[in-house]
């Protein structure tokens, strides 16, 4: 009797030791967030200071004279990541639609891991690649072409003007296609397939076309986690570092509108600059970059898991 | 009507082609960068890559310094992130899911998952080194373990919630404190879920770059002090590749082959793994 109350004990000992264990650790997940904005806005305290509000859109970046402003680098990194998207959201369109509708079932999985292989390549071996392999290549030959196309094209024309380098802004973004290509599609595949047999059975059996049953019936029913896709891979883009580094040429003036040109995004600044900032308000102004480029992705990122989250919630209640 | 009809199918006809063209085109960057690592890589590599330090300019060498790094450095985040993610991931499956805490914790863990990784070496920058002073290897660990813990915490929860409530219950009915049936049943059934999602996340590490520029930096010598500066592969291949010289690029294309193949076996085996434990 003795026995059995102390082992009752005891054990109500270990849950209770368990459950706050493990509590904790739930509790230090959720802190870290809050501190990394924390120490972020802290760390930029100087330079919000010093340039305020302006910090966003001046283009002045110069170290000697510490004079810092953000709006080269948030111009890289937003334009980088929008050709990124233009190119990325077709093609991963194209495979989902591929890997769900097309493919032989025996070729699926295969093709799939194939797909997401491309994600697990590291984004230093991107990099590296872009720079040595496929940069000269772009330069000598792809950016010619479009030069001699796309670049008579009255208005748009003046985006694929300059020199061809094989680097810069436009090369950064295609690198970074290649490398969301794999999140966005996988989202989508993901997606369409928790569309009902039976909505699809239905189109099919008034005669709809494959790619009807596709564009009118499956899309409609998973837009708003297609939209949650995109944005997953627009926040992996905004943030990609090393890929981005080797090949977008680290150029802090930007006076051209030619997406030839060279130009720096806030990842790349930071990881080119941060270790060799000698004066405070430099390495506070790079502290500001980061902050700002975790604000941009937090937003895009909850956007995206909140779109995911009402399809899921919209799937919940339709079964 | 035999128009639209006709349109109807060049349309489908077009649009079927054009996904294929993508699946083509999606492949096509795949076996372009893998051709080019091993066509570069394999050329670069020898006996010397393995037993001889990061060269100075200009010189022979191999990259045993930053390989013991990066081994090293991702060991020990694996061995510290695992822990935490699993602990955490229990209490967001088990305990918690429900509440305040638990959805909001779940939700920001998501955030983690996909933040830059840059901003998570920054993060430790300025909690840790620019406190101690120096930079360090520690810090390395340290700001990788930060990137180990949402890949574990996420696999975790999905893997415990696909457990059966029926098993937890049957163990229930035999009088089982809850923490026992935890760590006795359903973290036995769901193992090969999450080790599979801690080898993903060591393959996550293991090539990344950004959260190692401002905390373990790199170090041209060998040093196994975890409190300075050591060399990691990702960051001896930027700062060689960056470099005009052939040899060191040489060097960096080789390093570029070992990580390539590291994480992609890891990915292989992942999954092999996880399909052949889920088959039973």
């Amino acid at each position: 009797m003795a026995d059995n109350i102390k082992s009752k004990r005891s054990s109500s000992l270990g849950e209770l030791i368990f459950f706050n264990v493990t509590r904790l650790f739930a509790i230090l997940t959720f802190l870290i967030l809050i501190s990394i904005i924390v120490s972020l806005v802290n760390g930029a305290m100087p330079s919000i200071h010093k340039f305020g509000l302006s910090f966003l859109w001046r283009s002045e970046w110069n170290p000697p004279m510490d004079e810092f402003g953000a709006l080269v680098h948030i111009y890289g990194t937003l334009v980088t990541s929008l050709i990124a998207l233009i190119i990325a959201v077709p093609v991963s369109f194209g495979i989902a639609l591929f890997l769900t509708e097309l493919s032989p079932v025996w070729l699926r999985r295969p093709l799939g891991v194939a797909i997401e292989l491309l994600a697990g390549i590291p984004s230093i071996v991107y990099g590296m690649w872009g720079l040595l392999v496929f940069a000269p290549i772009f330069g000598n030959y792809i950016q010619p072409f479009l030069t001699n196309t796309v670049g008579h094209i009255p208005f748009i024309g003046r985006l694929f003007q300059g020199v061809s380098i094989g680097i810069g802004l436009l090369s950064a973004g295609v690198i970074l296609s290649i490398m969301i290509i794999p999140f966005i599609a996988s989202v989508m595949r993901d997606v369409f397939e928790v569309t009902p047999g039976i909505l699809k059975e239905s189109a099919y059996a008034v005669g709809a076309t494959t790619w009807e049953v596709v564009w009118n019936v499956v899309l409609p029913f998973t837009k708003v986690g297609v939209i949650g896709g995109i944005m997953l891979g627009l926040g992996r883009a905004l943030g990609e570092t090393m890929a981005v580094t080797f090949v977008i040429g680290n150029s802090d003036q930007l006076d051209t509108s030619s997406l030839y040109a060279a130009g720096n995004s806030i990842a790349s600044a930071l990881a080119n600059e941060f270790t060799e900032a000698v004066s405070p308000i430099h390495s506070a102004s790079l502290i500001e970059l980061g902050l700002i480029l975790f604000l941009i992705t937090f937003v895009v990122l909850v956007f995206s898991k909140l779109l995911l989250m009402r399809l899921n919630k919209q799937q919940g209640q339709r079964t | 009507m035999m128009d639209i009809r006709q349109q109807r199918k060049l349309v489908n006809f077009f649009a079927l082609s054009m996904s294929m063209m993508a699946v083509v085109f999606g492949l096509f960057w795949l076996f372009w960068i893998l051709f080019s690592v091993f066509e570069l890589g394999v050329s670069a590599l020898g006996v010397d890559l393995f037993t001889k330090m990061t060269p100075p300019p200009g010189s022979e060498g191999g990259l045993l310094n930053a390989i013991i790094g990066s081994l090293i450095q991702v060991g020990l985040a694996t061995l510290v992130g695992t822990p935490f993610g699993v602990l955490a991931g229990i209490y967001l499956a088990e305990y918690g899911g429900h509440t305040w805490l638990g959805r909001s914790t779940l939700f920001i863990n998501d955030i983690l998952l996909s933040a830059p990784s840059i901003v998570i070496g920054l993060f430790v920058y300025s909690v840790y080194v620019a406190k101690v002073g120096h930079f360090s290897a520690l810090a390395g660990v340290f700001a990788l373990a930060l990137l180990v813990i949402p890949v574990v915490i996420r696999t975790t929860e999905n893997m415990l919630v696909l457990v059966p409530n029926s098993l937890r219950e049957a163990v229930f009915a035999l009088g089982t404190p809850k923490w026992k049936v935890i760590t006795k049943v359903t973290l036995r059934a769901s193992v090969a879920g999450i080790v599979t999602g801690i080898l993903l996340a060591v393959a996550r590490i293991a090539g990344e770059t950004a959260p190692l520029l401002f905390t373990a930096l790199s170090n041209q010598f060998w040093t196994l002090d975890l409190n300075k500066p050591m060399a990691t592969l990702p960051v001896t291949i930027f700062k060689f590749a960056m470099s005009p010289f052939a040899d060191w690029q040489r060097i960096a294309w080789a390093g570029v082959f070992l990580i390539t193949i590291g994480v992609l076996i890891l990915n292989i085996l992942a999954r092999v793994f996880f399909r052949q434990k889920h088959k039973n």
